[in-house]
């Protein structure tokens, strides 16, 4: 049995183009999609299995972003027991110490025998927000994890090293994970599903008035990349396209 | 003046003999009864209760059309005219009987004329009998098709309806032959017969003896077969006719039903026996295994483990074999059997006894969905469509980046007011493929003067697909997207070019305002009939339409597709399965976005090889935006470069113009 | 607070990482804004050899069986109490599974800032790369000590090598027991059927190609041009190529004459392990994708529409 608590945020869907705000200090957030963090996806998924495998319940913590209901009543029809908004000034973007700040004293109430989170997300600027959290609340902290075993008083993780090593460690519980990539796939749970959790299903809302920005960083400029470095672009039909790209494998030799 | 003769040559010394006769036949009749009872029970014992009493006039003549005259048995000739031979012979073998009852207790009127019309009737059905029989017989001992359930049970059948209509021209030629009445050659099986004992010489004591022995041989095999009937093969002739009167009417063939729901409306997701109907279940009992379904299958001859005919099987097998009533979906069923399926409808269209295999694949795959027992490619594809309205992962802003640069710009329809909404769909609206074709049917609608528009970002994928893959909830949601945007919009008629979109707008999605659904191909054949559409070339060329199945078995849609091909000045040749028996290309039924497994030839290959194989055909024109995309591969892959370019129909449209 | 650069000199199983050497180049780049020196930090045991190719101006080594390999409780209490000793301007860890693990722990236990995802130093900035490499953001040095993660991408690591060992200060590791975290035993991984780090040409596949089915075409084109396929992560995830086939900062890091990405976005995770590759040629639907700021040749084309003429092409001149 074990208390497994999945901290989880929105991010910039990548699939849309992204744009600065006048400013130029930020991403324009009104052409923004936001999607679950990935990584944090398999946080859950990895909280659920841990679940399934050894009991205990799961809690999900997000901050109140747009889309953060759906979301959380996904991972409740994935088999999330209890799912906490952090409602509070969010909407804008907050660094990744702020939201710690808030994601800790909300976890700590739930007294976790485990931490989980995405071990990184693609708008982190000022580190990611799970050593954050381990923290503030005095856990240890590991990241890049794609396998854990819980024991008592102690969780066996793996983790991952370059070039597929893995270092197996132990951890004292309670802990911070920031997980890699879960045991299996995010699994998908039908939309008749997530509707039936939106019928039946609550979203308790912790309430965050203070914001705590120590710490992190606030970026003075934000930019695409400079189009100069590109890549020489190979135009024209598929035919042209193929003749030339055999014409460029001939000259590197490849053929 | 001819006479019919009650139990002519019976000794009375037995006492009467029809006491005997109707002792008999009413144990075997009881006999059956109570077994047939036990065995159909179960469809309501074990099935939920679903009500299908309505409209009984309609049923009646369902039951008339399917059972007795068996329009559907009749699509194939050598097993139709087979089958009929058997089942109308024993009609009027039952009919006959029927009436000789009528005869010797109620009313008397089988004699003179009468008797001689009765009696050549009779005898006339023997002799079809006899040929049906026969070419039943070569079937299954020398012919032996794949899709035949060559088993004793059939053999069994087989033989006891012979040995039973040999009986009966048995005694009645040995009867004839004593008798020898003057109208005797009207009986023309049983006068042929009886000759041949006349021409043995044998006395009239030996042939009423062997006539005896013949009619109680005749009496007991009547006897045998009426008891044996719910547990053998036979038992179709009752739930065939029953499957037919209780099958589906209160919705087109291109609407599902919804996800059943329980007392307390909460939603049924069908794994276990338990879940189905009882008519799903009658479904099982109801097969003939004649395999129809199964030749038609474009899963089946792909070489998956789908084969329409075993799944109903395994319903039945499930219901009565199976004293622990295993799970169905994914275990009784495995899961790649039920994922194999295009969703074509050939099977049901094909079936005899109207079985309905798809709405039952479906309720399991429903079941397969939610416990999130889907392959890797399909949760991509569904994540998406959740996510972006569509498969491909795009944003919805890039939905009608194809019509960029168009001038003059595509209307909004969300915006103005417009005549026709046309619903562009996913595949026309993203596949870079596709967008040139987009484009086209586009300058064609404006070239015609065709008051057009589209939603833009507004339309989402229309969600056909996404309903027979099982994912309810997310096709609930897609339409209540859709709707939402159709609302702001002001329209006569939408138009579609995917007849996949054009099914479920069609026949799933609740009225929107009475405004009609038109598939593009409907359209340009109305617009062609009004004089607004004129072409100024004739192309020429001798070209092969393929029938997309939601248009065509689905929608009855067949002609307008071949007028407009018609009209642009080409010649259609047919390919040997055309409109109701054309075959599917395999993309239905979400398998355009699921893992294509093992599999001997895709059905789209198979497909344009049957193409390739017409003379002089150039090009094999399509109706569907996702068979453009199939039938290029599959020329590729079949390398059939050389004989047939897949077009779509639009193509030799704005070629004509 | 001085203006020395730190850096956490990365290594595992005996070898220096070669993050180690990229953050020893962006150092010395902060450095001459700084007017201070490049510090290597050192934590092992009985790992003083390890020093003798790096490029700094010298190294503060603190030895201690805890630290022989890593783990995170003792290399952020060495950490830890080197910085508050020392106070240096900035202090930089790779964005790895060492730094990453240490760098935020500190920021938040000793209040101090940290950048993420830095990739180039410019002008005394920090240049972050975020949204997989779609979103470059700006940051300054703050006027404590910075914690700076960084990514590969900016630097070669030959600019942070150098011939002549550094001078090694010896630092005493505080005491390191009670710690949370220890490693069990490390598992290698399973070797693969061939080495693609060795190979010349490479063919390699991203979440693009969208079924594990469509591999074969990439398998078609790689034989023509006697490549190896590999991959990015995705990929490695579903289980349709061993991991011995993953490119990238969890995975193999190549440097073939020619890299062929296909549907392959350009995530800094993926391109830190290809970046160096002399040529790379990129066919992606993405006008966007940052995979074309790095490619030599860049396709903007759905994959599946060019394979079948390109394979066709090959074959006619075969
Ligand atoms: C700690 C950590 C370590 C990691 N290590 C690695 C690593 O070692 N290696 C690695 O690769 N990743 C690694 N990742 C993951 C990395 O962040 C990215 O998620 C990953 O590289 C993305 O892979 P991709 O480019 O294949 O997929 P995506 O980012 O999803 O990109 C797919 C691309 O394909 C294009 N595309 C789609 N369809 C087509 C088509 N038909 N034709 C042409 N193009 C098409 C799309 O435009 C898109 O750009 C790591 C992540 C973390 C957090
Ligand atoms: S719908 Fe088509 S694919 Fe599915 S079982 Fe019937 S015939 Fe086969
Ligand atoms: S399901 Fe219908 S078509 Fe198929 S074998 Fe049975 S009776 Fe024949």
């Amino acid at each position: 049995m074990a208390n497994i608590v999945a901290i989880v945020k929105m991010v910039p869907d990548l699939v849309e183009e992204l744009e600065i705000n006048d400013e130029g200090t930020g991403l324009d957030r009104d052409w923004l999609r936001l999607i679950i963090n990935e990584f944090d996806n398999h946080a859950i998924e990895q909280a659920i299995l841990l679940k399934e495998r050894e009991g205990g319940e799961v809690t999900v913590i997000a901050p109140e972003t747009e889309g953060v209901e759906d979301m959380l009543f996904t991972t409740a029809a994935k088999g999330a027991d209890r799912m906490i908004k952090l409602a509070g000034d969010f909407e804008e973007g907050v660094n990744n110490h702020a939201l710690a700040h808030a994601f800790a004293e909300t976890a700590k109430n739930h007294q976790p025998d485990l931490i989980l989170t995405g071990v990184q997300a693609n708008d982190d600027l000022d580190g990611p927000v799970g050593p954050l959290v381990a923290e503030y609340l005095g856990m240890p902290y590991i990241g890049y994890i794609s396998g854990v075993t819980l024991e008592e008083g102690r969780a066996i993780v793996r983790k991952e090293y370059p070039g597929g090593l893995i270092g197996e460690m132990e951890v004292t519980l309670p802990a911070v994970l920031g997980i890699q990539a879960g045991e299996e796939p995010p699994r998908y749970v039908a939309i008749s599903k997530v509707r039936q959790m939106m019928k039946t299903a609550e979203i308790a809302e912790a309430e965050i008035s203070e914001l705590d920005f120590s710490g992190g960083i606030s970026a003075k400029r934000m930019y695409l990349p400079e189009a100069a470095e590109r890549a020489e672009m190979i135009e024209g039909d598929e035919e042209e396209i193929a003749a030339k790209l055999i014409s460029i494998f001939k000259e590197a030799g490849a053929l | 003046m001819p006479e019919r003769i009650n139990y002519w040559g019976i000794p009375h010394s037995w006492g009467e003999p029809e006491l005997y006769v109707y002792a008999i036949m009413f144990l075997a009749a009881a006999i059956m009864l109570l077994q047939f009872y036990r065995q159909a029970s179960l469809w309501w014992k074990v099935g939920r209760p679903e009500s299908r009493w309505d409209k009984l006039h309609i049923r009646l003549g369902r039951l008339i059309q399917y059972a007795i005259v068996q329009t559907k048995v009749l699509r194939q000739r050598y097993p139709g005219i087979m089958h009929a031979a058997i089942a109308w012979s024993y009609f009027v073998f039952f009919l006959g009987t029927a009436l000789a009852t009528v005869h010797d207790h109620f009313f008397e009127f089988l004699h003179g004329n009468t008797l001689i019309v009765y009696k050549f009737t009779l005898d006339l059905f023997t002799i079809f009998f006899l040929i049906g029989a026969g070419m039943a017989f070569y079937r299954r001992y020398a012919e032996k098709p794949e899709k035949l359930t060559l088993d004793k049970g059939f053999t069994w059948t087989l033989w006891m309806v012979t040995i039973i209509v040999l009986g009966g021209l048995f005694t009645e030629s040995l009867r004839l032959a004593v008798e020898r009445p003057d109208w005797g050659a009207w009986s023309v099986a049983g006068w042929l017969l009886a000759r041949l004992w006349i021409s043995t010489g044998a006395t009239e004591t030996t042939l009423t003896n062997w006539h005896l022995g013949v009619w109680v041989f005749h009496l007991l095999s009547v006897a045998l077969t009426l008891v044996t009937l719910p547990t053998g093969t036979l038992l179709h002739a009752l739930t065939g006719p029953l499957n037919a009167f209780f099958s589906e009417l209160d919705r087109p063939m291109g609407a599902l039903a919804p996800a059943a729901e329980t007392a307390e409306g909460e939603p049924i997701f069908a794994s276990k026996l338990s879940d189905l109907t009882w008519k799903q279940l009658l479904d099982g009992d109801a097969c003939t295994e004649c395999g129809r379904c199964q030749d038609a299958c474009p899963a089946f001859n792909a070489g998956t483990p789908l084969s329409p005919k075993q799944f109903i099987l395994s319903l039945r097998d499930s219901l009565h074999h199976n004293g622990s009533k295993p799970k169905l979906a994914g275990e009784a069923i495995p899961e790649d059997v039920l994922w194999a399926c295009t969703t074509c409808g050939a099977c049901v269209y094909e079936c005899p006894v109207l079985i309905e295999h798809i709405d039952t694949i479906v309720d399991l795959r429903r079941y397969l969905v939610i416990e999130g027992m889907v392959d890797a490619e399909l949760q991509t594809a569904l994540t998406n469509l959740g996510r972006y309205g569509n498969s491909f992962g795009k944003s919805e802003r890039m939905r009608a980046k194809w019509s960029k640069g168009m001038e003059p710009k595509v209307k909004n329809a969300n915006k103005e007011r417009v005549e026709y909404l046309w619903f562009v769909g996913d595949y026309a609206s993203y596949s870079p493929t596709l967008t040139e074709i987009t484009k086209q049917t586009a300058e064609v609608f404006q070239q015609i003067g065709l008051d057009f528009g589209i939603m833009y970002k507004g339309e989402n994928h229309a969600g056909n697909d996404v309903r027979r893959v099982g994912e309810e909830g997310l096709f609930e949601m897609l339409v209540e997207k859709n709707i939402k945007a159709m609302s702001k919009a002001d329209y006569q008629a939408i138009v579609t070019t995917d007849p996949h979109s054009y099914n479920t707008l069609k026949n799933e999605y609740p009225a929107n305002g009475g405004h009609p659904v038109l598939h593009y191909t409907e359209l340009l054949d109305q617009l062609i009939a009004s004089g607004k559409l004129k072409f100024s070339k004739k192309l020429g060329y001798k070209v092969t339409y393929h029938d997309p199945c939601y248009l065509g078995r689905y929608n009855g849609i067949y002609d307008a597709p071949r007028r407009v091909i018609e009209a642009t000045g080409c010649e259609i040749v047919e390919m040997p399965r055309n409109k109701d028996c054309a075959l599917c290309c395999g993309a239905g039924g979400g398998r355009i976005w699921m893992e294509e497994g093992e599999i001997k030839e895709r059905p789209s290959e198979s497909r344009i090889r049957e193409a390739a194989a017409l003379e002089n055909v150039t090009d094999f024109i399509v109706a569907c935006p996702k068979d453009v995309t199939m039938y290029s591969d599959a020329v590729k892959t079949v390398g059939a470069e050389e004989s047939v370019v897949v077009k779509d129909l639009i193509e030799l449209v704005y070629e004509a113009l | 607070m001085n203006e020395d650069i730190y850096v956490l000199i990365e290594h595992l199983q005996g070898e220096v990482a070669e993050i180690s050497y990229i953050m020893l180049a962006a150092a010395r780049d902060l450095a001459q804004r700084t007017s201070g020196e490049v510090i290597g930090v050192l934590l092992g045991h009985d790992a003083q050899d390890l020093t003798s190719t790096l490029a700094a101006d010298h190294i503060i080594y603190a030895d201690h069986a805890a630290l022989a390999e890593f783990t995170a409780d003792a290399y952020q209490k060495t950490v830890a109490s080197l910085i508050q000793e020392n106070e240096p301007s900035a202090f930089l860890f790779g964005n790895t599974s060492i730094g990453a693990d240490v760098a935020s722990v500190l920021s938040a236990r000793l209040s101090l800032p940290l950048v993420s995802s830095c990739v180039q130093i410019s002008n005394g900035k920090l240049i972050s790369q975020i949204c997989g490499g779609k979103i470059m953001a700006e940051s300054d040095l703050a006027e404590t000590t910075t914690l700076v993660t960084i990514i590969p991408g900016g630097y070669k690591a030959e600019e942070g090598q150098s011939e002549k060992s550094p001078e090694i200060k010896s630092f005493n590791a505080p005491a390191l027991d009670d710690l949370r975290v220890t490693l069990k035993k490390y598992v290698e991984p399973e070797a693969g059927d061939v080495n693609i780090s060795k190979e010349a040409i490479l063919v390699s596949i991203g979440r693009g190609i969208q079924t594990e089915d469509n591999i074969e075409l990439a398998e078609e084109l790689a034989e023509f041009l006697g490549a190896t396929v590999c991959a990015s992560r995705p990929i490695v995830d579903q289980g349709w190529l061993p991991i011995s086939r993953m490119v990238g900062k969890s995975g193999q890091s190549v440097k073939p004459k020619l890299y062929l990405a296909l549907g392959i976005s350009g995530a800094p995770e993926h391109v830190e392990g290809m970046a160096e590759s002399e040529m790379i040629i990129a066919v992606n639907m993405d006008p966007n994708a940052p995979i074309f700021d790095i490619a030599t040749y860049g396709v903007e084309f759905d994959f599946f529409d060019l394979i079948d003429p390109l394979l066709e092409q090959l074959e006619e001149i075969e």
